[in-house]
């Protein structure tokens, strides 16, 4: 084991060196770039025995990898934002294959406007597509996450394609102490890849991939893809319960922050967590019990866990780095609907921050406890809320001024 | 390593790797040439095939192959061929595959994919000189929707998309791309062009073409029964037709050195291929649409011209 300074790039590609994968092809596009750079950099060197190839698009990009995969091969990929969308129609197709691919996205706002900094729109685009989903908050979660997603992935009672997500810039480019595993224990954690459902052989000719005829045969496989997301659940649980023996670093599918006896709740996902968590913190030293829940498995939805931890609070806030354009934030309704039959449900808001990797304030923060006291005190229920400040407000329109050619200062 | 070309019919493989039973259309130009092709390359071969008529060839449970199948998407099975044969190589090179296991990596398309949406991946495939088998089907228009017309269509093909009407009585008012030169432009170890109605020399294009490592690409002229307008009886004589009057040109380049394989001693009218096709019938009914007739046999000439066949 050694420790190092890395940025989460650095990490993610430490991740894919110690999983010892086969096969890597590649598209560039910020703020993913660094992973694959370095990939190639150790590949070139011979420091990692894979295969990397610079694809014509993301689209063929993921099919390469979803195929090498259909074949037998260890093989990892990496997107983000435009990438991920021009990917799209691979995306859902490689997880019907039912191949153990794993793929980390740097999460970016989609154009347009077009923009380099992160939201989840991107990754949340592909929520019902059979990908499992482990959103990363440190650098540390995202180099464990992809040793832990080949585990999964690769479990024969799951086999569907694992997604590792970070936020790009506020993780992908930011240093962090992490810990790097020695080969030899990730090896004993995560064996070679040895497929027994999909590969391709001359002496055992097999199709994959194949058409079906008729909604019977069609919905009997997007059940098996549900129960195979839904089993995963379990199985992550002893993966990470394993991992911890071995490693000392546990991961469960959603972690707590001053969550037990808190009467307030915030739920959020990714590296802005890491704000949410200190703004609990000064609320707190205001008198107010309140906690945070960190959503780390967004696919299969952790919603047993959830429900236990959020049942009798008096407010849960889901506080949404995302926007569903008509409708809101997206993991609110997903929030909602898993506490909706609760007899013990809290009060529950919605707000909408950090689009496009827009800062939340403390005040921002400050704000989203009154209302979560106000709606449990008074019962007043509006949003979602649209977080922005006044400052932002006052920048917007000096921005707009200019646009405008209008007394531009 | 090279092989002896064979003479006669006789020579052709008896083996079928494509089996009976498909639910191709009776007389579908595609399906003969797919099974020559088959015959010559054996049943140690992938299949990586993209959204066409031919996705339907394997439907769950079944399908009529003796080799492997995988299906992709619309634009990019040269991208999975990529990810497959990059998988083999490196699962043999690690020895966690017995290189006795490896298998021939086949590319299987049709036009609207070769022509349009593939174009992206064929010529990263190319460029990155793919070890694989390009097999495009070409019918061309969009078969398996219904006939639209696509890049390949010819000028004065009547598609579901470019019906002749009154404002546009020529039906498609666009020659066909030469996907021929796309292709050869990257210079490819080996390229053709191949005929279900000439099989002795598709299946030496195929024995010609194993020498190689990196792309070897087919594109074959199929008649397509419900999208021609034609009976399914008279495919192969229609393909035979396409080579006679010089619209279809059978011929090979070998690292973008053009050669002939089948040279007609004369050509016949190209009004003798179009005539009996129901989706040209619009350029001689009602009236004879006579610039397009005379600029269909005008392109085929000047062809020929160019390359010094026709005097
Ligand atoms: C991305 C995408 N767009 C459109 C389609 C619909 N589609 C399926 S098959 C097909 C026609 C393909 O035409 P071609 O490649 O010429 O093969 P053919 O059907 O003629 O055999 C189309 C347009 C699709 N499957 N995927
Ligand atoms: S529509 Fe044409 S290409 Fe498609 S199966 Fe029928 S004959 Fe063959
Ligand atoms: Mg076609």
């Amino acid at each position: 084991m050694t420790r190092e300074m890395l940025t989460g790039n650095a990490a993610a590609a430490w991740g894919v060196r110690l999983a010892e994968v086969d096969y890597v092809p590649v598209y560039p596009i910020t703020p993913q770039t660094e992973i694959i750079e370095t990939l190639a950099e150790w590949i070139s060197d011979g420091m990692m025995d894979a295969r990397l190839v610079t694809m014509d698009s993301e689209h063929s990009m993921i099919t390469a990898a979803g195929a090498a995969s259909a074949t037998g091969a260890r093989a990892f990929t990496a997107t983000s934002s435009q990438g991920l969308l021009y990917g799209f129609e691979m995306i859902y197709t490689v997880a019907g294959w039912r191949v153990p691919l794993v793929m980390v996205n740097v999460s970016r706002g989609l154009s347009s406007p077009l923009t380099l900094e992160p939201d989840h729109n991107d990754v949340l685009a592909i929520r019902d597509s059979g990908f499992l989903q482990i959103h990363c908050e440190t650098c540390q979660e995202v180099l464990d996450s992809i040793i832990l997603a080949y585990r999964l992935a690769e479990d024969e009672r799951v086999l569907l394609p694992v997604m590792v997500n970070m936020d790009g810039f506020y993780l992908s480019f930011t240093r962090e102490p992490v810990e790097i595993p020695n080969p030899e224990e990730v090896r004993e954690f995560l064996p070679p890849y040895r497929p027994k459902h999909a590969f391709f052989m001359a002496s055992q000719p097999m199709a994959q991939g194949v058409a079906v005829l008729g909604g019977s045969a069609y919905s009997y496989f997007k059940y098996q893809m549900h129960l195979a997301s839904l089993k995963a659940l379990e199985v992550y649980g002893e993966i990470c319960a394993e991992f911890e023996r071995e490693f000392r670093r546990g991961y469960g599918p959603v972690e707590g922050y001053m969550l037990e006896d808190a009467e307030y709740a915030l739920v959020m996902v990714g590296s802005f967590s890491t704000l949410g968590k200190k703004a609990v913190k000064r609320a707190r030293d205001r008198g107010i019990r309140a906690g945070l829940l960190k959503l780390r498995l967004l696919r299969p939805f952790p919603e047993a866990d959830l429900r236990r931890a959020l049942e009798g609070k008096r407010a849960v806030a889901v506080l949404d780095q995302n926007i569903s354009v008509g409708k809101g934030g997206i993991l609110y309704s997903e929030v909602a609907s898993c506490l909706c039959n609760s007899k013990k449900r809290p009060v529950l808001l919605s707000f909408i921050g950090g689009l496009g990797g827009k800062n939340i304030s403390p005040h921002e923060f400050e704000f989203l406890f009154e209302k979560m006291i106000e709606a449990f005190e008074q019962g007043t229920l509006n949003g979602p809320h649209l977080l922005y400040t006044e400052q932002e407000w006052e920048e917007m329109s000096l921005l707009k001024r200019t646009a405008e050619k209008e007394g531009a200062a | 390593m090279k092989e002896e070309p064979i003479k006669s019919f006789r020579d052709i493989p008896g083996e079928e790797v494509l089996c009976s039973g498909t639910p191709a259309c009776a007389g579908c130009g595609g399906l003969l040439t797919l099974r020559h092709c088959l015959k010559a390359l054996g049943d140690r071969v992938v299949i990586v095939n993209a959204a066409s008529c031919f996705t339907l060839l394997a439907i769950y449970p079944l399908n009529p192959f003796k080799n492997s199948w995988l299906y992709t998407a619309m634009a990019s099975a040269p991208a999975g061929a990529q990810g497959v044969r990059d998988a083999l190589d490196v699962l043999i090179e690690k020895g966690k595959l017995d290189s006795e296991e490896d298998l021939k990596v086949v590319v299987l398309t049709g036009d609207g994919s070769a022509y349009d949406m593939g174009l992206s991946s064929t010529s990263g495939a190319l460029y990155r000189n793919l070890d694989f088998y390009y097999i495009c089907y070409d019918n061309e228009a969009y078969g398996n929707t219904g006939f639209q017309e696509s890049g390949a269509t010819p000028l004065g093909s009547k598609t579901a998309t470019t019906p002749p009407g009154e404002r546009h009585p020529i039906g498609s008012e666009l020659p066909k791309k030469d996907l021929f030169e796309i292709w050869k432009s990257h210079r490819p170890p080996y390229l053709a062009t191949i005929s279900p109605a000439y099989p002795i020399d598709l299946i030496n294009k195929f024995k010609r073409a194993g020498q190689y490592r990196g792309p070897k690409l087919f594109i074959s002229l199929v008649p397509c029964p419900p999208g021609w307008g034609t009976d399914p009886s008279r495919s192969v004589d229609l393909a035979k037709l396409a080579v006679e009057t010089g619209v279809w040109a059978l011929k090979e380049a070998v690292r973008g050195e053009v050669g002939h394989t089948v040279v007609p001693k004369r050509f016949k009218p190209v009004e003798e291929y179009l005539r009996g096709q129901g989706r040209f019938a619009h350029l001689f009914r009602p009236v004879r649409q006579e610039e397009t007739l005379r600029e269909i046999q005008e392109r085929v000439d000047e062809y020929w011209r160019l390359h010094k066949l026709l005097l």
